[in-house]
């Protein structure tokens, strides 16, 4: 594999507006309930009342995510038919034609990344904009965020720019199927376990 | 949100640093032709596009959401097929990209809803029902011209009215269109202030003498310490890029602090530190601010004694030498009550460590920021909060130095900023002005409001509104508040005898309408926008798809009725859409923008924006905190007035205090109101819609679904879990709608997001959630502003 494309994206500057999952609605047409990209908000903490003051112990943070385009994509070995693939840009991506809509890969995701298409009864997924990348251009998550807080390259690069963090909560361990995505953690992100947060934001993705 | 234009000299004003502009916007000239020697190259290196007929840079239609952004759009066979954003290259801080947020990008959705209003309509069960039969354009024209001339004939021009309304800033599509037809016929009775700012916009000059107290925003990186003060650029923008200069501003080493009932967006982004408080009780935390630095000589006395007046017993203005002074007022000196961290605790439940801890940060941090968002002035004392962050801003010597924030309604220095609508609508014959939020106070009572209800141009009104020309508005049901109030009084056919409505939905304001006439969207006619409150910018925005059904444009349709009215060459002054924008891109050259491109050239080079590079950010009061004596202030002593004898003239100090006071709301956890309606409600900017506007998109919807948010501490007292069905009510109205229980708010406040469609059902409950069936039309002493946010609830499980 010559190429390894993937994605940065510093959480600790997003602010959950979701312009980046509008974006690529617009682009790929999708319906509602099919997010290709998505932004989990991560929240929790308690108050407590100290003197006449409510105190809070509150974390907050967002990570918006699409597809992590895997070195070892669990879709793309779990798929019975070759549908579900790899491509020489490091792209995972689905052949329509020969999918079955069986939907391992979305079972075997652990980033809940490929999504059942029902109106044709397909999968579908994040493609990385490959015919923007083709132009030129970012994909249109990544040209969209008003916080500039995305990033679209080459895993190389973009590991030497900004290491390689790739996996914060509510993200499964990076080791499983090694996503080609480098993440700068919230600061909140380093509390998640004291405050046991978890994802709050369910119904919107 | 409207722009105050008599001040700002738009067209006809003089402006007073033409020289340093035209110098600056020579090198803009340059650059322009520059950029779209980039742009063209990234093209030519792309692919063609050929999935698209065409692709067209065009704004973002102005909704009155804070930002003026670039779209570029892609159409195939007369259709909008994809919506991207600004892709000039060289995205830099002195020139940012205008990347549109979540709802520009959602846009789509909006624009082929199948719910669009295809054709003119006529109401034909009672007014509010939302029963209506498709008429042909002839017989709507007809009707509302004859309407208009029977009123006038009847009542006289001060009996037609054209409400706020911010659906459309795209000077041809938009309220503007009916103020200049019915001022070519007579004129209307006229407004002042607007529903976003009245407080701040009113309060501010008195402090300073003029509303142009804000820095350019890429000073904002100078800063050291930024508090953001119920400042929520993230969800309501407050001029397009505003996080991110905050971002840059962070980065380059400033401290953020966050204060806000909520964790808003923007808290979660930027700040180092959120410090929620409760609503309503702002002026307490700045008072104890001002105590700390009182009591710990932290502010800054060199400042205060040659800048200010009304600090001390020292610095009273002439003829108030022996009246309550600020340092009075703040150390309890007549009142018995020093203004102590411990005070300011049980008030505003910030915990008085803190509050000490950050008014020693903001004093000591030089130079710091303390930016006002404007929710706290929306409020029962609005105008209090205001002038109480703008002192603390001048105690601290932050005023007039880059990197600090004078505060107040900052408008943009050095010029006021972008101008928005310059479609001319001509001169008002009527010189009467009502304070916009008193508009149902005219409907009922008209004829007998004067000063006291704050009615300028005239001693009192001569008649009640008669005739609503509603023009990209749903202010009247929706946004203004009291919904079942406002329902009741416009259904009643002896007070308002007729309603023309242009909208391009069915919302709950055009159900009222008698005749309600379909407009196109702003991309199906032209328009051209500069900036929000911030912005160096002209944006163009060609027609890029056909008006579809029988939709046109409100120039349009107003062309129709002012040619029905015998007007009509007055009226369009023989100019199209096109024509219009044409001249109108004149105007700019002759203002803010000498360089802007022509029309034929701006079109052609299909950049869409024209903008003008900061390098040198001017920094409000500069001149004054140079020279004070040469550059004296415009207010009666000439220097910052921390003690107003204005405001002390008005012989109303427990409303209108001459120095900023706490002052309990008229709804509050303080009040008896509170045994039955516990909880406060703020109903916040919410990336959904642009206030209702985007209400009825399913995408922005999918993203940030209506709710009301409520912290668990209240959530499980009551029972309600994420998803519940929440009932939410008070003596004013009720609504049902799912809830969500978050942390992100602090115990004691819930959050209604204010936009959302009223929709009552067969007993008035209203089942989508508009904050307005809640709140009250009480509005503030001075500023005669909404107080929207100054409600009491209480909540249970539906």
């Amino acid at each position: 594999m010559s190429k390894q494309y993937g994605f940065y994206v510093d959480s600790s500057y997003c602010s959950g507006c979701k312009t980046c999952q509008a974006a690529c609605i617009d682009k790929n047409n999708l319906d509602r309930g099919v997010l290709w990209r998505r932004v989990y908000e991560v929240n929790e903490g308690g108050w407590k009342k100290v003197g006449n003051a409510w105190v809070p112990n509150v974390i907050a943070y967002n990570v918006s995510l699409s597809c992590n385009h895997c070195e070892n994509p669990l879709c793309v070995k779990n798929c019975p038919t070759t549908a579900m693939h790899k491509d020489s840009r490091g792209i995972v991506t689905v052949d329509e034609n020969k999918c079955i809509g069986c939907r391992y890969c979305e079972w075997s995701c652990p980033y809940g990344a490929p999504k059942y298409n029902e109106k044709k009864g397909v999968m579908s997924k994040c493609n990385l904009c490959a015919d923007f990348i083709e132009e030129g251009k970012d994909p249109a998550c990544v040209a969209a965020c008003p916080m500039r807080v995305l990033e679209f390259g080459e895993m190389d690069a973009l590991k030497k720019k900004y290491g390689s963090v790739n996996e914060v909560f509510p993200l499964p361990p990076g080791g499983i199927t090694k996503p080609s995505v480098v993440i700068k953690p919230h600061k909140s992100e380093a509390d998640v376990k004291s405050i046991s947060a978890a994802i709050n934001n369910r119904e919107e993705v | 949100m409207e722009r105050e234009k008599e001040d700002k000299g738009i067209i006809t004003g003089s402006r007073r640093d033409f020289l340093k502009w035209g110098a600056f916007v020579g090198c803009a000239a340059a650059m322009f032709g520059g950029v779209a020697e980039a742009v063209k190259a990234v093209e030519d290196k792309t692919k063609p596009y050929i999935f698209a007929d065409k692709v067209i840079r065009t704004g973002c239609p102005a909704h009155n959401c804070g930002g003026r952004c670039l779209l570029k759009v892609s159409v195939k066979e007369g259709k909008i097929i994809r919506i991207e954003t600004d892709d000039r290259p060289g995205d830099s801080i002195e020139d940012p990209q205008l990347r549109a947020c979540v709802r520009g990008r959602s846009y789509r959705n909006r624009q082929y809803h199948p719910d669009r209003l295809k054709y003119p309509m006529k109401r034909v069960g009672k007014r509010g029902e939302g029963k209506f039969e498709r008429i042909s354009w002839e017989e709507a024209i007809n009707k509302v011209a004859s309407e208009i001339t029977r009123v006038k004939n009847k009542y006289g021009n001060s009996a037609l009215y054209v409400p706020y309304g911010t659906g459309s800033y795209n000077q041809v599509n938009g309220r503007q269109t009916a103020n200049r037809l019915l001022n070519m016929i007579g004129g209307s009775l006229g407004f002042y202030n607007s529903y976003s700012w009245a407080c701040t916009n009113i309060a501010t000059p008195y402090v300073y003498g003029t509303k142009v107290s804000g820095n350019q925003r890429q000073d904002w990186v100078n800063s050291k310490y930024i508090i953001m003060w119920s400042w929520n650029p993230c969800e309501m923008r407050d001029g397009t890029n505003s996080e991110y200069y905050l971002k840059k501003a962070k980065e380059n080493g400033a401290k953020i602090i966050c204060i806000d009932p909520r964790m808003t967006l923007s808290a979660v982004a930027l700040a180092d530190e959120w410090i929620p408080i409760r609503p309503g009780t702002d002026t307490a935390m700045m008072s104890a601010m001002a105590y700390v630095m009182i009591k710990e000589n932290l502010y800054d006395s060199d400042f205060v004694k040659k800048y200010t007046v009304g600090f001390d017993s020292s610095l009273m203005p002439g003829g108030c030498e022996k009246e309550e002074s600020y340092k009075d007022y703040i150390l309890g000196t007549r009142d018995g009550i020093p203004k102590t961290p411990e005070w300011a605790e049980a008030i505003t439940s910030v915990p008085k460590e803190t509050i000490a801890r950050i008014a020693r940060e903001y004093a000591t941090a030089k130079p710091a920021m303390l930016y006002q968002g404007y929710g706290i002035q929306r409020r029962a004392y609005g105008e209090t909060a205001v002038i109480a962050g703008c002192v603390l801003a001048s105690i601290t010597g932050n005023v007039g130095i880059p990197g600090g924030w004078a505060g107040g309604i900052a408008l943009q220095a050095d010029d006021g900023g972008p101008f928005w609508n310059i479609f001319p609508e001509g001169d008002n014959p009527v010189n009467a002005k009502i304070p916009v939020f008193l508009w149902s106070e005219a409907v009922l009572r008209g004829k007998e409001m004067t000063a006291a209800d704050g009615v300028i141009g005239a001693e009192k009104l001569d008649n009640n509104i008669k005739l609503i020309y509603a023009v990209a508005s749903n202010a009247l049901i929706n946004q203004h508040a009291n919904t079942n109030r406002s329902a009741k009084i416009l259904s009643d056919e002896s007070l308002v005898e007729f309603i023309v409505v242009h909208e391009q939905f069915m919302t709950p304001t055009a159900k009222f309408a008698d005749i309600l006439l379909p407009a196109c969207t702003q991309f199906e006619t032209w328009g051209l926008e500069d900036g929000w409150k911030y912005g160096d910018e002209v944006i163009l925005m060609p027609q890029v798809v056909d008006a579809p059904y029988e939709t046109k444009s409100d120039f349009a349709i107003c062309s129709l009725v002012a040619e029905k009215l015998g007007v009509k060459e007055k009226y369009t002054e023989g100019r199209n859409e096109k024509e219009w924008i044409a001249y109108l891109i004149e105007e700019y050259r002759k203002t803010r923008f000498p360089d802007v491109p022509a029309l034929k050239e701006f079109e052609e080079s299909n950049i869409g924006v024209y903008s003008t590079p900061i390098t040198k950010p001017h920094i409000a009061f500069a001149d004054f905190r140079k020279d004070p004596v040469k550059h004296k202030l415009n207010t009666p002593s000439g220097k910052i007035e921390i003690f107003s004898r204005q405001l002390f003239e008005k012989n109303n100090p427990k409303e209108i205090p001459p120095v900023p006071k706490y002052i309990q709301e008229w709804e509050s956890p303080f009040g008896k109101e509170a045994d039955k309606y516990p909880l406060q409600v703020i109903g916040n900017h919410y990336l959904e819609r642009v206030h209702s506007t985007h209400d009825n998109n399913a995408i922005t919807n999918e993203a940030f679904p209506q709710r009301v948010f409520l912290n668990p501490v209240d959530a499980v007292k009551r029972g309600l879990k994420t998803g519940d069905k929440a009932k939410v009510y008070n003596d004013r109205g009720i609504m049902i709608i799912p809830c969500r229980v978050t942390s992100r708010i602090m115990p004691g406040v819930i959050s209604i997001p204010q936009g959302a469609w009223w929709t009552p059902d067969e007993n008035g409950i209203d089942r989508r959630g508009n904050v307005n069936v809640l709140t009250s039309e009480r509005w503030t002493p001075l500023a005669f502003g909404t107080a929207q946010h100054t409600i009491m609830v209480q909540v249970e499980k539906a």
